[in-house]
């Protein structure tokens, strides 16, 4: 079978779907499935399961936490990353906030889906940010899949999970195809994933940097061994796997599409040089402080992080 | 009910007073009305999310005064095993969704557990809360269109005090409370907030059509609060409300009113024994435990995840 990202992501939710009565699926043009995960969601669940709202967002994101109060699990899909500024105070204010608020009375089983997160060639300043680091930093469970099985199995989880997760699809990811040929499963959180095996260093790439990481990797194969190490969720962070492949390379460079200051690289470059093995100083590689993404085409890619920068980043720590 | 919650808040205020509650509290006394007549209109199925000023409801609601008593002092035996404290008390059993410390955000999650009920075919209410600065929230305004287009079962009760903590209501709310409930087809209706019957009668009507598949209501009840918008304001020496006009809304005290509805000999029954509870509830609190500072994060995560130390060394 060959499965695109986005119709994994389409077969994560029809599953839970059917498995589960008490999921529903909130969002914004959702009916007509725009953004591709949800279509064909309405005519096989109805308006019951699958409720086209207003463009309310702040208001939606909190009904679903009611809902999720009252025994749902629901599942928003937000059309744009830059719409998670907006209910940052639903999500990490009152979702994250209620089962501990509440001496543990409630649980938020809440998911929050965001296909097309970072760049998408020409979308400019307010549609193009990639705002998992945040999300990461304030506590909520956050997942960032780099291929189709994997954005399968980890949506899945997120929707079983009892508390709010938020999943990050990133824009470039969604053209990735892949043959599958067994069958799909859920994906525990706070499991990483080895892409390819290497001794010399290891690279973290985040979402769909993996793939970049890959092709650099098999571009070096023949000089330097790396190791290509996908997180796959940033909170938890699968810390145990990361430090056993420092273990075996000693060596580390992160690429990573969040802004620099305080993004997930920081805390993989420091967590690091404070637990784990390092016979060299780590690097990363991300979008500058304070980003906003500019619209001309070449301005824009720019400030992403790029694959020669990977290359001459693995090559540093290995001098 | 009313006579619990005045006890009760008055009782919470000595212990700010003595340090025993720290942070402070916003008291409710001047607008039991509101909480007690909305209550009483309601099932024990029904839901409510409250305010930052929310002792009043979740008593009204039917939570043990102990409790949250042994909350607001931050002890294990609190409604929220002391992790949420005045502003968040919650009791999820008796359907009170919690207080909320930000101010409009309890309207969308009311309206979220009004949908549920709807899809879940069960004929509960949900009743949110709020007071007169949550009008300029936009998240309360989507609610009520939310709730009005998808004819939801939720009574929006406004409780005007006349201030969004200093700020007069007369010079942040444009138009009126009512008229923003109008403007989105909700039917609404402005209350007296200190007389308990009048609100009772009031919200009776409006849950009485929700439940029946009518849709959303809305109540402006129109009262005062006696004390401060929190308990630190007494220590500031505030001036935004004069000695007369407090004077003359505690003319208007909802307490008096509804004691010479009883027969004679019964309020003073009813005082002695509110007295009794309480001073049961303030012995259970003092004497409750601490929690642990060692499980300081223990229920963040529903699953159990235990969150990395802030500290490796």
């Amino acid at each position: 079978m060959r499965l695109s990202y986005t119709k994994a992501l389409n077969r994560a939710l029809t599953d839970a779907l059917a498995q589960d009565p008490a999921v529903c699926v909130f969002g914004e043009d959702i009916g007509a499935g725009l953004a591709g995960p949800t279509l064909n969601l309405l005519d096989r669940f109805g308006p019951g399961r699958i409720v086209d709202t207003p463009l309310s967002e702040q208001a939606f994101t909190s009904m679903a936490i009611g809902a999720a109060l009252s025994g749902r699990r629901p599942v928003i899909e937000f059309q744009i990353p830059s719409l998670l500024f907006l209910v940052f105070e639903q999500l990490v204010n009152q979702a994250h906030k209620f089962s501990l608020m509440t001496g543990g009375q409630a649980s938020v089983p809440l998911t929050c889906l965001v296909p097309g997160s970072g760049s998408r060639d020409g979308w400019a300043g307010q549609h193009s940010d990639h705002p998992y680091s945040l999300f990461a930093h304030a506590g909520l469970k956050t997942v960032v899949p780099a291929t189709p099985t994997d954005a399968y199995g980890l949506l899945r989880s997120a929707i079983a999970d009892p508390d709010p997760v938020v999943v990050f699809a990133p824009a470039a990811a969604l053209p990735v195809r892949e043959t599958v040929t067994w069958e799909l499963a859920p994906i525990p959180l706070g499991s990483a994933r080895i892409h390819r095996e290497g001794t010399d260093v290891t690279v973290v790439a985040i979402g769909h940097l993996v793939h970049d990481a890959l092709a650099v990797a098999e571009e070096l194969g023949p000089e330097i061994s790396v190791e290509v190490f996908d997180p796959r969720t940033l909170h938890p962070f699968d810390w145990t796997a990361l430090a056993a492949s420092l273990d075996r390379t000693g060596r580390l460079v992160v690429i990573d599409d969040s802004n620099r200051s305080c993004g997930i690289g920081a805390e993989v470059l420091a967590t690091a040089a404070e637990q784990m093995r390092l016979v060299a100083p780590p690097r990363r590689i991300t979008r500058p402080d304070g980003t906003v993404l500019p619209f001309a085409p070449g301005l824009d890619r720019a400030l992403q992080p790029q694959r020669d920068q990977l290359r001459d980043a693995v090559r540093a720590v290995l001098k | 009910m009313l006579r619990l919650i005045r006890g009760f808040e008055e009782l919470a205020l000595t212990l700010v007073k003595s340090g025993e509650i720290t942070g402070g509290i916003h008291p409710y006394i001047g607008q039991e009305a509101v909480a007690v007549g909305v209550c009483a209109a309601l099932r024990p199925q029904d839901v409510i999310t409250s305010t930052h000023r929310g002792h009043g409801h979740v008593l009204a609601k039917g939570a043990a005064p102990d409790r949250l008593l042994a909350e607001l002092l931050g002890r294990t035996t609190g409604l929220n095993k002391g992790r949420g404290g005045s502003m968040h008390a919650a009791d999820f059993s008796l359907g009170i969704l919690g207080a909320n410390g930000m101010v409009g955000a309890g309207g969308p999650i009311a309206v979220g557990a009004a949908w549920s009920a709807r899809q879940a075919g069960e004929d509960r209410v949900a009743v949110a809360f709020f007071g007169d600065g949550a009008l300029n929230q936009g998240v309360l305004l989507e609610s009520l269109n939310l709730a009005a287009m998808w004819r939801l079962p939720v009574l929006f009760v406004c409780e005007n005090n006349g201030y969004a903590t200093t700020l007069p209501a007369v010079t942040a709310v444009a138009g009126s409370a009512t008229g923003r409930a109008a403007g989105f087809g909700i039917p609404a209706a402005e209350v007296d907030g200190m007389d308990t019957e009048a609100v009772r009668a009031a919200a009776a009507e409006a849950v009485e059509r929700a439940r029946t598949g009518g849709g959303p209501g809305f109540l402006e009840c129109r009262t005062y609060r006696f004390e401060g918008h929190h308990t630190m304001e007494r220590l500031m020496k505030l001036r935004y409300r004069t000695p007369e006009e407090i004077a003359d809304w505690r003319d208007l005290d909802p307490l008096p009113r509804a004691a010479a509805l009883l027969p004679p000999g019964l309020a003073a029954q009813v005082d002695a024994s509110v007295a009794e509870q309480l001073a049961a509830a303030r012995q259970f609190a003092i004497t409750s435990e601490h929690p642990d500072p060692a499980g300081a994060l223990d229920l963040l995560y529903a699953d159990g995840l235990r969150p990395r130390a802030g500290s490796t060394a």
